[in-house]
């Protein structure tokens, strides 16, 4: 199900592309931040939740995840580079699988990490809130990726379509109609952070059970159907 | 011994159609797959590799369907006429993954980069080749599994001569030993100098099969028309006219030029010179009017 050769070449190509200075910039931003508001204000749980919640969970995972999923795939099929994964040997559901892994390794990374350290620097891990969002950004890391990784099979416009829907509906829909929350990621994985997070400091409008299926479900059906999708990519742009 | 068979396949794109019921056997040995661009060279090339679904009929390899077949490729090496490779790789790196890919490796990498001699360049990255070294290393690429088809786009885009004969000498290679090659150009020369069996498809019909030579004479025997200007036209054109291999000759006053109807192409642009010397007319224009390639393809249809 895993393909190394396929995993290093999406790495570099996540890696090494310009847009990949963003993955650095938003975490970055975000340990600034955490420095800056611990320096101002001291050690303060509900401002530590505040600052992970409203900029590391609700704006920076889902940004990073689109970079990730989006670019673990879409530049290929954009300029037609694949035709040299899918004129292999290779099971296309493979191919997705292990594009996925790396979408999801990468986002991981920039985001959970420096969730995890933001979330120290502000308070010290007090209330388990550093931890309690570093489950949060690893879950919605998984759920991102899996649903950007899709996009970026199935449009050519991913990064924008992905882009609207990290910030347009995570972000403003989501904090504006009560609807739209059962249907975030964000809301999903807070549910997560909620249970374990000190009590009072993180609120989730989804029940942690159906948070749960949500996320695995979204995954599953996610990565199924970018494999099937790739099975039956057309890569004759030209005529 | 393998054989691409494509059998009463079409292709459509919404209202287009890009092949219209096409039948043939692509075989060992090379076959060129000729015609203008736009005809649906690329697309037939791709039903074969296994990109796109014909929209009706069957596109098989030794039987088995090539469309969500991914085991054809232990047989098939696809060079795509797209530029777009890994261009952060080097060149070696690129081989090898695709050696991976195959289950293969460095060794097998190495010698396919060989055999396309690019191994003085293999450590510099992709971004700086030129185009004839990207075409080079993805031959390798295809080559890598020792495939008994070899599906090559316009191959020879882009390449200067030298290197244009050294790949020609390299597919001749693989033909003779008994691979399947087929390789699409719109260029008749090219298809010419490798292919010993030629595939012709115009407007997504396929036009004409065989033997190169056969089609080349049904080429270059259709009547050809010339536009000529010189300091005296109608001596000019009595002279041609009284030659078998001029067939018309129409005065074209508004031109103020000739118009001629060739049909022994050899005889006549022999004659042209020699007329207008002994008759001391000079020659001012002389320009083939039907000389498109287009042109030479829709009379291949007609014929």
């Amino acid at each position: 199900m895993y393909d190394p050769t396929v995993a290093r070449l999406t790495y570099r190509a996540v890696l090494g592309r310009r847009r990949a200075a963003i993955l650095f910039v938003l975490p970055g931003l975000l340990l600034l931040i955490a420095a800056a508001v611990r320096g101002f204000n001291g050690a303060d749980d509900q401002v530590a939740a505040d600052v992970l919640g409203g900029f590391a969970v609700a704006t920076m995972v889902p940004l990073i995840g689109v970079i990730a999923g989006t670019g673990s795939i879409g530049p290929e099929i954009d300029d037609g580079s694949i035709v040299y994964l899918l004129a292999k040997p290779v099971k296309r559901p493979t191919i997705i699988f292990t594009k996925l892994i790396v979408a999801i390794a990468v986002t991981m990374a920039f985001s959970a990490v420096p969730t995890f350290i933001a979330g120290f620097i502000l308070n010290g891990n007090g209330q388990q809130i550093a931890v309690a969002f570093t489950v949060a950004a690893l879950v919605a890391s998984i759920a991102y990726s899996a649903l950007f990784l899709l996009l970026g099979t199935v449009s050519r416009h991913a990064v924008v379509i992905g882009l609207v829907y990290a910030l347009v509906w995570e972000t403003l829909f989501g904090s504006l109609v009560p609807g739209a929350r059962t249907l975030s990621v964000q809301q999903w994985s807070l549910s997560l952070a909620e249970k374990i997070g000190g009590e009072g400091l993180i609120g989730s409008d989804v029940g942690l059970p159906t948070a749960v299926a949500l996320l695995a479900g979204v995954t599953v059906a996610a990565t199924w159907y970018a494999g099937q999708k790739l099975r039956v990519l057309k890569l004759a742009g030209e005529e | 011994m393998t054989t691409i068979s494509i059998d009463n396949t079409s292709r459509w794109f919404g209202n287009v159609v890009a092949v219209n019921d096409v039948t043939m056997t692509i075989g060992p040995g090379v076959t060129g797959l000729l015609g203008p661009n736009g005809a649906g060279k690329s697309t037939l090339i791709n039903m074969m590799g296994g990109f796109l679904a014909p929209s009706g009929g069957t596109v098989t390899l030794d039987g088995a369907t090539i469309w969500r077949n991914e085991s054809v490729y232990r047989q098939i090496g696809v060079v795509p006429e797209r530029e777009a490779m890994y261009d952060f790789l080097t060149g070696r790196e690129f081989v090898v993954a695709n050696a991976e890919l195959h289950g293969l490796g460095a060794k097998e990498a190495q010698k396919a980069l060989a055999t396309v001699e690019m191994e003085y360049a293999q450590d510099r990255k992709i971004s700086t080749y030129s185009k004839g070294m990207r075409q080079r290393v993805k031959m390798a690429s295809a080559l890598v599994h020792e495939p008994s088809v070899l599906l090559l786009d316009e191959p020879f885009n882009g390449m200067d001569p030298r290197q244009r004969m050294q790949l020609m000498d390299l597919l001749r290679r693989m033909g003779a030993e008994g691979r399947t090659v087929l390789f699409s150009s719109h260029i008749l020369e090219e298809v010419e100098q490798l292919a010993s069996h030629i595939e012709v498809i115009v407007a997504g019909r396929h036009a004409a099969s065989g033997d190169f030579r056969r089609i080349r004479r049904l080429m270059t025997d259709r009547p050809h028309r010339y536009l000529v200007r010189s300091s005296d036209d109608r001596a000019l054109a009595a002279a041609l006219i009284a030659d078998p291999s001029t067939a018309g000759i129409e005065v074209d006053r508004a031109e103020g030029a000739l118009r001629i109807q060739a049909v022994d192409f050899g005889r006549f642009t022999e004659l042209l010179p020699k007329v207008a010397r002994e008759h001391s007319i000079r020659l001012l224009t002389v320009s083939p009017s039907d000389e498109s390639l287009e042109s030479v393809f829709s009379y291949l249809v007609a014929a």
